[in-house]
């Protein structure tokens, strides 16, 4: 489905685009079969957004390649798609405007794509809130219609750049459990960026730590707790516990 | 209000506020300050010679008598018709250079040596020139309101292109859009409050320019009319151009306003250039 061979990238020095200043990525290797669930997890700087950003198509890699189902990426395509950690709304675009922007691009009729919009609006429980602004809702609300404009382009590959990181805890776990009660009706494959070891535990089928200086996976840690996970406290499960510990460890060195 | 927050409010049982309140009456003071200056006006303006001064009922006579003869309808038609073909002009094309300069490094590097230049020059400095260019008709007068109005416009859609965040770009990527609509799905309306900034500039600038263009061509238009009716010290007629261009500035940056409203109703108009 999705495999990323060798990637390593480069980035030059501000003030002189010849020299090279920083090493985001170096030797990148993974595998992410059809409908798993893998989070990206490291500190801030180790070259996450970088990664996943390269895997959208928007930024060349300078060694190795990413290839999706089999064909070579080089710019974005409608077998991935991405919720961005700012929520990337248009400001000038009322809730169901931004849902319709990715159908629009495509150029699908009027009439179709607000239907289509209205549905996921719906999946994503924000239906009453069509006519509204960006900036007249809330965070979750925001990053709720984010989503909810990814999955209308019905995407391969769901890229998910530290989705939840700009809104409070308490949204944060309610949009997770959504996440998954979504994710779990649809044959998506997601990749999801974190720096939260309970959030990677709790959504994920394979938690990727990476590390920093430069930017390489460490290590993969599989994720064995059942699903689904929304029922129950998983977190209070022992197993939850010992791959918290796992993870940590392996962040640390 | 819910019920809960009914009970609350009932609990805490604000009483009205009792007494006069300034702020409740700002629309009618503002009324009665017009009313009063004008009376006064009206009062002291007789006691001065009307060489210098008139006053307003005397400007209502020269106005009704100025419109009764037809002459002010004619060189005020004269003057927007101008007016109106240089600003329009000078919003597409500062429209237009403002976004292709502002998107495409290329055509910034090429072009920025003269708009800094013609920018930085005083419009006025220039008009001797374009006089001689286009002589003292309708084609002069468009090309001086034309250079008033281009920069302000041009600069602002610079501006507003080049805060255009990358991230926005991003999401047009993302999302399959190629160069023609990342330009008008994502550039244009990211840029929409500054470009509207720019026009209502524009809108003022220009109506400058055409005034200026008048008085020192002294043949048609408004301005025309200020310099005929001040040299001939009829001071009642002189004050009916300026009020109706004073009428005219104020309408039109409301207009504008209000379009600015409607286009970018998701932003209140941010202090641009
Ligand atoms: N466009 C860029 N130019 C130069 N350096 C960059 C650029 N984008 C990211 N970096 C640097 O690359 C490193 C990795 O960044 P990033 O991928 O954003 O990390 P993360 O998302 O894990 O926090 C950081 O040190 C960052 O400063
Ligand atoms: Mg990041």
């Amino acid at each position: 489905m999705l495999e990323v061979r060798h990637l390593s990238k480069v980035f030059f020095e501000q003030n002189d685009s010849r020299k090279p200043g920083l090493v985001a990525l170096y030797d990148i290797c993974l595998t992410v079969r059809k409908k798993e669930f893998v989070c990206l997890l490291g500190p801030s700087g180790c070259g996450k957004t970088t990664l996943i950003r390269i895997v959208a198509g928007l930024l060349p890699a300078d060694r190795g390649e990413v290839l999706v189902n089999g064909n070579p990426v080089t710019s974005p395509g409608r077998d991935r798609c991405m919720v961005f950690q700012q929520f990337g709304l248009l400001p000038w675009r009322t809730v169901l405007g931004n849902v319709e922007f990715g159908l629009e691009i495509e150029g699908v009729p009027r009439e179709e794509r607000r239907d289509i919009s209205r549905k996921y609006l719906e999946l994503v429980g924000l239906n009453g809130f069509e006519d509204y602004y960006p900036h007249q809702i809330s965070g979750g609300m925001q990053q709720r219609v984010g989503i909810a404009r990814a999955l209308s382009k019905k995407p391969d590959i769901l890229l998910m750049d530290e989705p939840f990181g700009a809104v409070d805890a308490q949204t944060r776990e309610q949009l997770q459990e959504e996440l998954l009660k979504i994710w779990a009706k649809t044959d998506t494959t997601v990749i999801f960026v974190t720096h939260s070891i309970d959030e990677s535990i709790y959504l994920s089928d394979r938690v990727v730590v990476m590390h920093s200086r430069p930017g390489r996976i460490k290590e993969e840690v599989l994720v064995d707790l059942p699903r689904p996970r929304w029922e129950g406290d998983v977190k209070a499960d022992p197993r939850f516990a010992r791959l918290r510990t796992d993870i940590r460890e392996s962040l640390r060195g | 209000m819910n019920a809960l927050e009914e009970q609350a409010l009932a609990e805490i049982s604000l009483s009205p506020s009792k007494g006069f309140r300034v702020t409740d009456y700002l629309g009618l003071l503002r009324a009665s300050s017009v009313i009063l200056l004008l009376i006064v006006w009206e009062v002291f303006g007789r006691d001065v010679n009307p060489l210098f001064l008139s006053y307003p009922t005397a400007i209502a006579r020269a106005c009704v008598q100025l419109l009764i003869s037809g002459e002010f309808q004619r060189q005020a038609l004269g003057s927007l018709e101008v007016y109106a073909v240089g600003l329009v002009s000078s919003l597409v094309l500062g429209i237009f250079l403002g976004l292709l300069m502002g998107r495409y490094r290329l055509a910034e590097y090429l072009l920025d040596p003269y708009v800094y230049a013609l920018d930085a020059t005083p419009r006025v400095a220039l008009i001797p020139l374009l006089l001689l260019w286009f002589g003292l008709g309708a084609p002069a007068k468009i090309a001086i309101v034309f250079l008033s109005g281009l920069f302000p416009v041009l600069m602002n859609t610079f501006s507003g292109v080049r805060t255009v965040s990358a991230s926005l770009v991003d999401i047009g990527r993302v999302y399959g859009a190629g160069e023609a609509k990342i330009f008008t799905k994502i550039i244009v309306p990211a840029a929409l409050p500054f470009i509207m900034a720019g026009v209502r500039l524009a809108v003022g600038r220009a109506l400058i320019g055409i005034i200026t263009a008048e008085m020192f061509t002294a043949v048609t238009g408004m301005g025309a009319l200020l310099i005929r009716y001040s040299s001939a010290f009829a001071t009642d007629k002189f004050f009916v151009p300026v009020i109706f261009l004073a009428l005219l500035g104020v309408i039109l940056s409301r207009a504008v306003e209000l379009l600015q409203r409607r286009l970018a109703p998701w932003k209140e108009t941010e202090g641009a250039l």
